[in-house]
């Protein structure tokens, strides 16, 4: 049997989401079977986002040139891509920043007004991405196939998510145990 | 009174002249969503959640301040309805702040409850992340505009129940926001009783007590009900 390839990609969140996916535990046994985890954070070493991706579960919002950069490569090389927990879906916390209006008077926030010591903006280019004007929610910039809202979405959310598509069902997206946010 | 007698979703009711569609509904055992619409105060169809459909009728009318009319026939949750719901909530969640993960409301919202029943998973609409602001000049309560709707339950219960009228609406269209006293801090409106009860009307986190944090929002419709009853009813318990 042809295993399903699984990828995980974290971008602008605070990793709880794929916390949350280990929450999974013993299931995750259970998944080896059917998936072949082909990039994930926490799942695998793989540095380059492969081809021909199954499933991929996209976790944050997208910040910065970064995230941008992931997100592109990882629609044009994925079957169905999953928004995973609110900061995908919705951009959340990290788009709080939004409010102040644009990545310079953050940053200037952040690095300037804030300092307590040698106050100065980072600049790197080539190696610390440029932040993007706004936080962005996934569907804002790629087309996302399933939305898995939750902060984060406990693992019987995200079983229950994930569990159909290996049967190559799709999964019932509705009702509080699904798609509460928060 | 006279008696009208109208369908709604194919059931036959008879109510009062003068009633709501959203009370016939109700006399049905008909459930329209609603959000703006609290027991006790005045309607003003502020969110939209209710609309519905009359026969004959070429627009989507709201249940909670339209009046019945004899041999009405009502429509409650057709597709088209189902879907401008969903847009409706989907706008709100759009036009303001609504963080969830760090809301004093969370798991306790009436947004939130609705997104839900509206089947909505994500916001078709591109949020706006307008620029709001948090009072906290009161010395029990805060209000934090970032999360508010907007449905005038505060407006309401202030004025209706507790006659302080406090609260009203400022501005208008996008720039609308809830103005305490003569647009002053809300510590500093001599009107306000500090009685709590916007706190307790209000849907979502945008009125909460000072030291509650996220998800630890409690309301109180009781007293609310209980105020109300007294009133109208003449029931003196609880």
């Amino acid at each position: 049997m042809n295993k399903i390839k699984l990828a995980t990609v974290w971008l602008a969140g605070c990793s709880g989401c794929h916390m949350s996916f280990l929450d999974m535990d013993e299931w995750l046994i259970e998944l080896a079977k059917y998936v072949e985890v082909v990039y994930s954070p926490v799942g695998c070493d793989l540095k380059e986002y492969p081809e021909n991706v199954d499933v991929c579960l996209v976790e944050g919002g997208v910040a910065n040139q970064d995230n941008l950069e992931l997100i592109y490569e990882v629609r044009a090389k994925t079957k169905t891509l999953i928004s995973f927990g609110d900061c995908a879906v919705t951009a959340n916390v990290p788009a709080m920043r939004n409010m102040l209006g644009g990545s310079e008077p953050v940053l200037k926030r952040g690095y300037l007004e804030l300092a307590n010591e040698t106050p100065q903006l980072p600049n790197e280019p080539g190696i610390v991405p440029e932040l993007l004007d706004r936080v962005l929610p996934v569907h804002e910039v790629v087309t996302v196939d399933i939305f898995m809202p939750g902060c984060p979405p406990d693992a019987a959310r995200i079983r229950a998510t994930i569990e159909p598509l290996l049967k190559g069902e799709q999964p019932k997206m509705e009702g509080r145990e699904m798609i509460k946010f928060g | 009174m006279s008696v009208k007698t109208l369908t709604i979703d194919n059931t036959p009711v008879a109510i009062a002249e003068g009633a709501t569609i959203l009370e016939a509904a109700q006399e049905a055992g008909v459930s329209i969503p609603t959000l703006c619409h609290l027991d006790g105060v005045s309607d003003v169809g502020a969110c939209r959640l209710c609309l519905v459909e009359v026969e004959n009728i070429n627009k989507l009318l709201p249940a909670c301040v339209t009046q019945v009319t004899e041999e009405m026939v009502v429509h409650t949750n057709s597709p088209k309805l189902q879907e401008y719901r969903r847009m409706a909530v989907e706008l709100i969640f759009a036009e303001g702040n609504h963080v969830c993960a760090i809301c004093v409301a969370n798991g306790n919202c009436e947004l939130q409850d609705a997104a839900i029943q509206v089947g909505m998973s994500h916001t078709r609409f591109p949020y706006r992340f307008p620029d709001r602001h948090v009072d906290v000049s009161h010395s029990q309560f805060g209000i934090d505009h970032n999360r508010c709707i907007l449905c005038t339950r505060c407006v309401r219960v202030c004025d209706e129940i507790e006659g302080a009228h406090v609260w009203d609406v400022a501005q208008r269209g996008e720039n609308c926001y809830i103005a305490s006293g003569l647009s002053q801090p809300w510590g500093e409106v001599d009107a306000c009783t500090s009685c709590g009860k916007c706190v307790d009307a209000c849907p979502t986190g945008a009125i909460f007590r000072k030291g509650t944090t996220s998800a630890e929002k409690e309301r109180d419709r009781g007293k609310l009900e209980f105020v109300v009853n007294a009133r109208e009813k003449r029931e003196w318990t609880r």
